[in-house]
């Protein structure tokens, strides 16, 4: 695989300041964040605690309601929407593409906020498509329609827009919702070797726990709209820190060889079915 | 160049050919079949006691030309709407554009009593332009602001209130509805050279927009959230699409009526063949727009010499079937 790393990868910081989003109420309520540069940074949090939210503020998909989101040390907000999507890409949840479109058009959309009406499309562009289809590894399919591809396909195909938009910061909600554990493995190893070879500031909003404590460098835990914890894997991935933030009563174990974090969820069926094995089966469901 | 790029540039080509094809087919029927040789005299070496030049040249040339632009713009228009609200049944009427420019022309002629047709156009183009201006006051009202959904939905809701108004309306003054048939059908028999001259410099601005802004439309049929991280306004950017979409259809109506069906049916039959971008998609819907409805105005005055049926209809009736070849075409 060809490296070809920005080398003006000055590493462009990206930091939050008391940030308030919502819609009419605030959903994520005063939120100091400092990404740390080239590294993977995962946000968890049980449904509604605002890590979506919080992204797509980041993303300036939404306003804030106060505070700042600082790009660089320019708030976010005022700086022109080119000038932010050359440092900055987003990966929404769920995206779709239209109808009819191929693997290689839809790569090719990450360099829009490097074109302009008369400077169209470069070698620079086509260089940048081709390595980011590489490095996503769907070139044979650039010419295939995205329609046809399967879930796991398809997710590459839209990482490889936003690697092909060259950017330093790239933000990614849940890019590996729905997909077979194995793909998810696969995406996520793509996206550690994008920051950790290649120097990308990576930011993702994931719901697979222990997905997140594998891949994480820095890990962010959200309860109602405030981080209640951040930090490694190692410092705060715990069975504690998990009870307080998802009310999930769980064990964390380490994985002897790989070193990493596994949170096992304590089933209350099987508790009950222990102490009181007695029980017949349509009773358990009610419990 | 790839291969799709290729075709696509290639095709470009090929409907110029057909644009020029169609227009001579055009030019020489009527009420009398005039030959080829006496259409291209009538360019080089036009002769003011041949007849047939003057019907040419100051008849059937522009109407064609008239033609040409209104397929265009409803093409264009529809693209933009489509690609804008991400709904692939979205078309100019849908911002209640077509009924809204019928309505005011109605009321005008019931209440103004005007003699002549001359303000027709601009009362269409003034009906068109308030008609958006309201659906969009109330979809920017509604929670959410102009989302996609809450234009489609004050849309169909003030299209069929202004239907309903038309509706009323010819059931107690059939008078005015007699003089009004054709024109509330769409056509180009009313269709006057001197209201194009007026036209010109905003289907300028309409298709100029719609060209420049192509590769912005691509980003944003793939969802608001992508088209951000892109680095597109989004606010700003939809403003100025339909912008373009309300200059495109004020200019349609003004021209030739609430002709529907091409804004709708046009994208479509291009993106069968040049995909999801809007680089190509814009000026394949302006080359095949106007050859449409070139080759209709033509099948128009055709099918009943030396009568003519009215333009809107035969866009549909012939449209329609041809439309649906297609997807089943496709499907297979």
């Amino acid at each position: 695989m060809t490296t070809k790393p920005n080398i003006n990868t000055s590493a462009i910081s990206l930091r939050t300041n008391n940030l308030v989003v919502g819609y009419s109420a605030p959903i994520v309520k005063g939120v100091d964040l400092n990404i740390e540069q080239g590294k993977i940074s995962i946000l968890i949090g049980s449904n509604g605690c605002g890590k979506s939210t919080l992204l797509k503020c980041l993303a300036r998909v939404l306003p804030p309601l106060d505070g700042e989101v600082l790009l660089g040390n320019k708030s976010i907000h005022s700086l022109p929407a080119k000038q932010v999507a050359k440092r900055m890409a987003l990966l929404p949840q769920g995206p779709i593409a239209p109808e009819g479109l191929s693997v290689k058009e839809l790569v090719s959309q990450g360099r829009y906020p490097h074109q302009s009406f008369l400077k169209q499309w470069s070698i620079e562009d086509e260089d940048a498509v081709t390595l980011a289809m590489q490095q996503a590894n769907v070139k044979a399919l650039a010419d295939r329609a995205i329609a046809d591809l399967s879930g796991g396909q398809r997710q590459r195909c839209w990482i490889a827009m936003v690697l092909a938009q060259q950017t330093d910061i790239i933000l990614l909600d849940e890019p590996t919702t729905y997909l077979d554990l194995k793909v998810q493995v696969d995406l996520l190893d793509l996206l550690s070797e994008m920051a950790h070879q290649h120097n990308r500031t990576l930011v993702i909003v994931l719901h697979e726990l222990n997905l997140a404590a594998a891949y994480a460098d820095h890990l962010i835990m959200m309860k109602e709209g405030k981080i209640y914890a951040q930090g490694t894997p190692e410092k705060i991935f715990n069975a504690d820190n998990l009870k307080a933030v998802f009310g999930l009563s769980s064990k964390v174990i380490k994985e002897a060889e790989s070193d990493s974090l596994i949170c096992v969820p304590i089933q209350k069926i099987k508790q009950t079915q222990k102490a009181k094995p007695a029980l017949n089966a349509t009773n358990k469901v009610e419990l | 160049m790839n291969r799709q790029q290729w075709l696509s540039s290639t095709g470009i080509i090929v409907m110029l050919v057909l644009l020029i094809l169609a227009l001579i087919w055009h030019l020489s029927i009527g009420t009398k079949t005039i030959s080829l040789i006496d259409i291209t005299h009538s360019f080089y070496a036009f002769d003011e006691d041949n007849f047939n030049h003057l019907v040419i040249q100051e008849l059937r040339l522009p109407r064609a030309i008239i033609a040409i632009c209104v397929g265009a713009c409803l093409a264009v228009s529809g693209a933009l709407m489509q690609g804008v609200t991400r709904n692939p049944l979205a078309d100019p009427g849908l911002l209640g554009m077509l009924t809204g420019g019928a309505l005011a022309v109605v009321y005008w002629s019931t209440f103004v009593h005007a003699e002549s047709l001359v303000w027709l156009p601009l009362v269409a183009a003034i009906g068109a332009l308030i008609s958006a201006v309201i659906v969009w006051g109330i979809a920017s009202r509604a929670p959410g602001g102009t989302t996609p959904l809450n234009l489609i939905l004050s849309g169909s809701a003030f299209t069929a209130f202004s239907a309903a108004l038309l509706a009323i309306h010819h059931l107690l003054d059939e008078q005015t509805f007699q003089e009004m048939r054709t024109w509330l059908v769409g056509s180009l028999l009313a269709s006057d050279i001197n209201v194009l001259y007026w036209c010109i410099p905003w289907i300028i601005i309409g298709l100029g927009g719609a060209i420049a802004l192509a590769p912005s439309i691509t980003a944003l049929s793939m969802g608001e959230e992508v088209a951000t991280g892109l680095g597109i306004n989004i606010r700003r950017r939809k403003w100025q699409l339909l912008a373009c979409v309300v200059i495109l259809t004020s200019v349609a109506v003004a021209l030739a009526g609430p002709l529907g069906f091409i804004g709708l049916v046009i994208p479509h039959v291009v993106r069968f063949w040049v995909g999801a971008d809007y680089r190509w998609i814009v000026p394949y819907c302006i080359l095949l727009g106007a050859i449409y409805l070139l080759f209709i105005d033509t099948l128009a005055r055709w099918i009943i010499q030396p009568q003519e049926v009215a333009t809107g209809l035969i866009t549909i009736l012939i449209g329609a079937p041809l439309f649906i070849w297609l997807v089943k075409m496709r499907v297979r």
